[in-house]
């Protein structure tokens, strides 16, 4: 299969994705003379630990009986919940935030429903909302990877199990227990490290300088302070946390051997009884969490939208073509990327899975910060606004295109390489019939979510846009900034919208295909 | 997709190579160029007169504005920096980026206020802004609101310009007691947030009593929606100002344009823009006087403001302050 | 001819040696304990695994180092013949072209080979809508596609019951009868061998044996083979 023409490509990449992220370090000044840590770092570093490990914990803990329910059954509107799993995600972080708050802040829906009943107040503010809201963001994602590790299980082997008389117990033991030691550490590593670097989320609900993260520190460091070099330090530390994380999960992970099945997929049997209602419960409790805080961004922004003037309608089709545009161009772009990484990761080397990891750990106002410096001599920042953000939107989505297509990706290598090679089945033919059509469902999947946080991102581009080049997520930032919250909400829906459309329509195709 | 800023490169060459129309490049913060903004009113004033095409570019907000410069240096093509406020002058000033910007002519701030480098051009009263429907007497000083259940939202210093003013605000009223402030206001605050959109954004969601703004907030609830709910609460203490300030760069490409945006910023047709665009009282009044609505407006009894170099010495003590307050 | 010079397989702790010819046409068992490294012999045969030492010659030329799909060699594997996702059909025009870049003709030998191997009308099926045996008729059909002088089995139809493996020997008797094709046949059963190959190579104690007439190797066995036929 033409292994050494991948590797070599995937080493190409690597060093691209490596110069990518630490170029704009030494373009910052980083400097190894003082790596030590000051007292408001270490605890700005103390924090960031607590709520990603918490906020990445609970996700996956939370996910997988979700997982496990929406992998069992089946029921009206099942489909459409899987594609909305996708959503919260890709929600630009103030909407989303201000939806979290319709449903779980001061004047919220719950503590409405608790005073009603004469309860005390839930208060989000604190580490328990940091937490909230990044369960908010991520469980789903995790609940998506889960699902897709229990409908890779071949049918075969659940059929054995039930002619073994396996009990529940013992087929989470035997076949989705290995399963999940394959999922979850990849799962729990993603949202850790997305957590990493929150900063927005976490200083909003964790309730004022308590919850100050390193990247928080880091943007200190450039606005405040304007020490370069101490930005650059706390990027760095960020990119070794996530190393190290990365070694970790490694440690835990185990690879998946259930060999191939016929490509019958069924997913797990549906005991009845209690467990029934349990999965009901899951379902049900997953389901509310995830669309009361999208049904209040729609209430939100629903209204605004009847007498949004024509200008804002302008700029907002104009944004969101431009936004649009970049974020197809993005996608192409960590799609591929993603696809040689995880090829390359099949045939069982370790540093693609760790070359495409690390962009989680990204500062993005690190990155802009250098990439301005570096560029800036050279270009009109203006000029490059658009490249640079397809080039960055692409590079910080990648990560997660390469999760979504490593297992299924490890499993096509480990049960047809020999087959291909049999059939002197090379590049092209090996991706065009057996890669792609294997991958579609999580190709489809991983697509949608770049294409869809491409759509969001605004972290790069406000620091390169010029004149007349605003995104969608930069026109909701300008409404808000001129007291149109209104309007911003409006514009936020358009957003979420186009996003989660875009999503939609790459993960219906990977699923569509996947299925013909 | 990369067709789009090479075709906005493309067109402006080829309409400076047609028309040999100089281009006045300035820098400013977000909210001043979006359509919303001052932005578009000044550009097509300023072109009617000047014989240039004025292009803004922008960035997030007035520290970011320094930030980028400081990244830009000397190789900065902008002639004009407007968008930074007192708070950030002296920072400003010491890059030795700037300079002077040789206008006489006054201002109608309501303290003396002259710098060799920056001119004023708006200016504002920072105050916490909340619903007379909700809150019918208002804490009339930090002490009051600290003493008081309300809940308050209020902006990062180290991110937003707001944050830093209220940092300061306090710093200028209590001094050395500025901490114990602090202390008091902790359970009040229900959160902080990175910048002023945020905060406001929850505040008219109904999540917090008050919120760190302007005394004129309430005139866009007024002028632009109608709304007569929103007011300001006046504080004894008095209230800390925002001024905010545009200056010449010393290696501005267009340094003749560049003083005539100065001495432009300066007129009517400028200044009149600026409250229901800005939100904030021009630094000249116009002859035509201000919009209806702003006399709605209180006025402090007291008006705070440090010096650029006071600011500048006070802000890092004052940030330390604030954290070890607020972290407890 | 197929030569296996001075061959030298080692994975881990195990290691295997083989220093044998076989003609043209031959068709030959591969029989042994199990673990004895038959199907590695096979594998590196097949180019899916490389030798420590030694090299694979066919008609003299060396083919050690070629990738599998350029040896003149079709494997049939244990499991894993057919890609679930594409049709029957689909995968055996893979012998044929491994981009399925397929002409009229290709497609009337597809349904030619169909035919021979009793498969008719089930191109348009998806592998997992048929039966065991006829998923091992489709590797077959594909490997008389491929048409290539030596064919490797490596036990594709040991999950199948008695009669159905008869038909199975049978087939790839006649097939590799028309084709005039080398076969070597990894197999746990005596019968099998007596009933299919002239001819047997005994994977046992660290060697592969050069093959020796079927039937006086198993009214003789040596001791490892008496052990392991019990």
């Amino acid at each position: 299969m033409a292994d050494r023409a991948v590797t070599l490509i995937a080493a190409g990449l690597a060093a691209a994705v490596l110069l990518l992220l630490l170029a704009p370090l030494a373009a910052l000044g980083l400097s190894t003379r003082s790596l030590a840590l000051s007292e408001a770092e270490l605890a700005a570093l103390r924090f960031t630990l607590m709520q990603a490990a918490l906020s990445a914990g609970l996700s996956v803990m939370l996910a997988v009986p979700v997982a496990r329910a929406l992998a069992r059954r089946r029921f009206f509107g099942r489909d459409v919940l899987v594609a909305t799993l996708g959503a919260p995600f890709i929600l630009p972080v103030i909407v989303a935030v201000l939806g979290l708050l319709a449903v779980f802040g001061r004047a919220g829906w719950v503590n409405n429903g608790l005073a009603l009943l004469g309860l005390p107040a839930f208060s989000i503010y604190g580490l328990q909302g940091v937490v909230l809201a990044h369960v908010f963001f991520n469980m789903p994602l995790a609940v998506r990877m889960i699902l897709h590790g229990w409908q890779a299980i071949p049918a075969e082997r659940f059929r054995l199990a039930a002619s073994l008389g396996f009990t529940p117990a013992a087929t989470l033991r035997h076949i989705e227990g290995p399963m999940l030691r394959a999922v979850l550490p990849g799962a729990a590593l993603v949202i850790f490290v997305i957590c990493l670097t929150s900063f927005a989320v976490a200083l909003t609900l964790g309730g004022g300088p308590r919850a100050t993260t390193v990247e928080l520190a880091i943007y200190q460091a450039l606005r405040f302070d304007f020490d370069l070099g101490a930005a650059a330090r706390l990027a760095l530390l960020q990119f070794a946390l996530c190393a190290a994380a990365y070694a970790v999960a490694t440690r835990i992970s185990l690879p998946l051997g259930f060999g191939a099945g016929q490509g019958r997929t069924g997913g797990p049997p549906a005991p009845n009884g209690w467990r029934r209602g349990l999965d009901a419960v899951f379902i049900t409790a997953a389901a509310l969490f995830l669309a009361l805080p999208l049904l209040a961004v729609v209430l939100n922004g629903v209204p605004g939208l009847r007498h949004l003037p024509a200008s804002v309608w302008d700029a907002v089709l104009a944004a969101a073509v431009r936004s649009t545009l970049i974020a197809l161009a993005s996608t192409a772009l960590a799609l591929s990327a993603a696809l040689v990484f995880a090829l390359a990761a099949a045939r069982g080397k370790g540093w693609p899975a760790l070359a495409a990891t690390l962009p989680l750990a990204a500062s993005s106002l690190v990155l802009g910060t250098g990439l301005f410096l570096i560029l800036q001599p050279l270009f009109r920042p203006a000029d490059l606004a658009l490249p640079v953000t397809m080039t960055i939107n692409a590079l910080l989505a990648l990560p997660f295109a390469f999760r979504i297509l490593l297992p299924e990706t490890r499993t096509i290598y480990a049960d047809y390489h020999r087959l291909g090679a049999s059939l002197g089945m090379t590049g092209r033919a090996w991706l065009r019939w057996v890669v792609i059509p294997r991958l579609a469902r999580p190709m489809g999947f991983a697509a949608g979510l770049v294409a869809a946080l491409s759509m969001g991102d605004l972290g790069v581009i406000a620091l390169f846009a010029g004149e007349g080049q605003a995104t969608l997520p930069l026109l909701v930032q300008r409404l808000m900034g001129a007291y149109r919250l209104e309007a911003a909400a409006s514009a936020a829906l358009l957003l979420v919208l186009i996003s989660f459309a875009l999503f939609w329509a790459f993960d219906h195709w990977g699923r569509r295909y996947a299925d013909a | 997709m990369r067709l789009i800023p090479f075709a906005l490169a493309f067109s402006s060459v080829a309409s400076v190579a047609t028309a040999q129309t100089p281009v006045l490049n300035v820098l400013t913060y977000d909210s001043f160029t979006s359509e919303w903004g001052p932005g578009p009113a000044v550009e097509a004033a300023f072109e009617a007169v000047c014989a240039c095409d004025l292009v803004f570019s922008a960035v997030g907000d007035g520290a970011e504005l320094l930030a980028r410069l400081q990244l830009e240096g000397a190789r900065s093509d902008a002639s004009v920096v407007l968008g930074l406020d007192t708070n950030l002058t002296a920072q400003a000033t010491a890059t030795g980026l700037f300079a002077p910007h040789g206008q006489t002519a006054g201002n109608d701030l309501p303290v003396p206020f002259a710098d060799p480098n920056f001119l004023p051009y708006d200016w504002g009263y920072f105050a916490f802004v909340y619903d007379k429907t909700k809150l019918a007497t208002p804490p009339t000083s930090f002490q009051e609101l600290a003493a008081s259940d309300l809940k308050v939202v209020i902006q990062d210093p180290r991110s937003s310009t707001p944050g830093l003013g209220l940092l300061l605000w306090v710093k200028a009223a209590y001094g050395d007691s500025a901490t114990e402030i602090w202390a008091a206001l902790a359970d009040n605050i229900i959160t902080v947030t990175p910048g002023w959109s945020e905060s406001y954004g929850m505040f008219t969601a109904g999540e917090a009593d008050m919120v760190l703004s302007y005394t004129t907030s309430p005139a866009y609830h007024l002028i632009a929606e109608d709304d007569a709910t929103k007011a300001a609460a006046p504080f004894t203490e008095g209230h800390y100002m925002q001024v905010e300030v545009a200056g010449k760069l010393a290696n501005a490409p267009q340094p003749e344009l560049a003083d005539q945006f100065l001495t432009f910023m300066g007129t009517d047709a400028f200044q009149s823009v600026i409250p229901t665009t800005n939100w904030m009282y021009p630094a000249h009044t116009p002859a035509t006087g201000l919009p209806d609505g702003f006399d709605q407006m209180i006025t402090p009894a007291k008006s705070l403001l440090m010096t650029a170099d006071e600011a500048q010495s006070a802000r890092t003590q004052a940030l330390d302050e604030w954290l070890t307050a607020l972290s407890r | 001819m197929l030569t296996l010079e001075n061959l030298t397989i080692t994975q881990g702790g195990f290691r295997l040696t083989a220093d044998w010819q076989a003609k043209a046409g031959a068709r030959i068992a591969v029989i042994g304990p199990s673990g004895a490294g038959k199907s590695t012999l096979l594998s590196v045969i097949g180019g899916f695994f490389a030798p420590q030492s030694g090299r694979v010659l066919w008609q003299g030329a060396d083919i050690t180092g070629l990738e599998p799909g350029a040896r003149p060699i079709t494997t049939v594997f244990q499991d894993q013949n057919l890609f679930p996702h594409l049709t029957i059909a689909q995968n055996l025009g893979l012998g044929i072209s491994p981009n399925l870049r397929l002409t009229a003709n290709d497609h009337a030998r597809i349904e030619t080979a169909l035919d021979r191997t009793g498969l008719a009308g089930f191109g348009p099926r998806k592998p997992a809508q048929l039966s065991g045996g006829q998923q091992s008729r489709a590797a077959l059909a594909r490997a008389l596609l491929r048409d290539k002088p030596v064919l490797v089995l490596d036990e594709p139809f040991a999950a199948l019951g008695p009669a159905l493996k008869a038909e199975m020997l049978g087939l790839v008797a006649e097939l590799s009868h028309d084709s005039g094709a080398t076969v070597l046949m990894v197999t746990h059963d005596p019968k099998d061998a007596l009933a299919f190959a002239p001819l047997t190579c005994l994977v046992a104690g660290g060697a592969a044996h050069a093959p020796q007439p079927t039937a006086d190797l198993l009214a003789n066995p040596p001791p490892e083979l008496a052990a392991y036929l019990g």
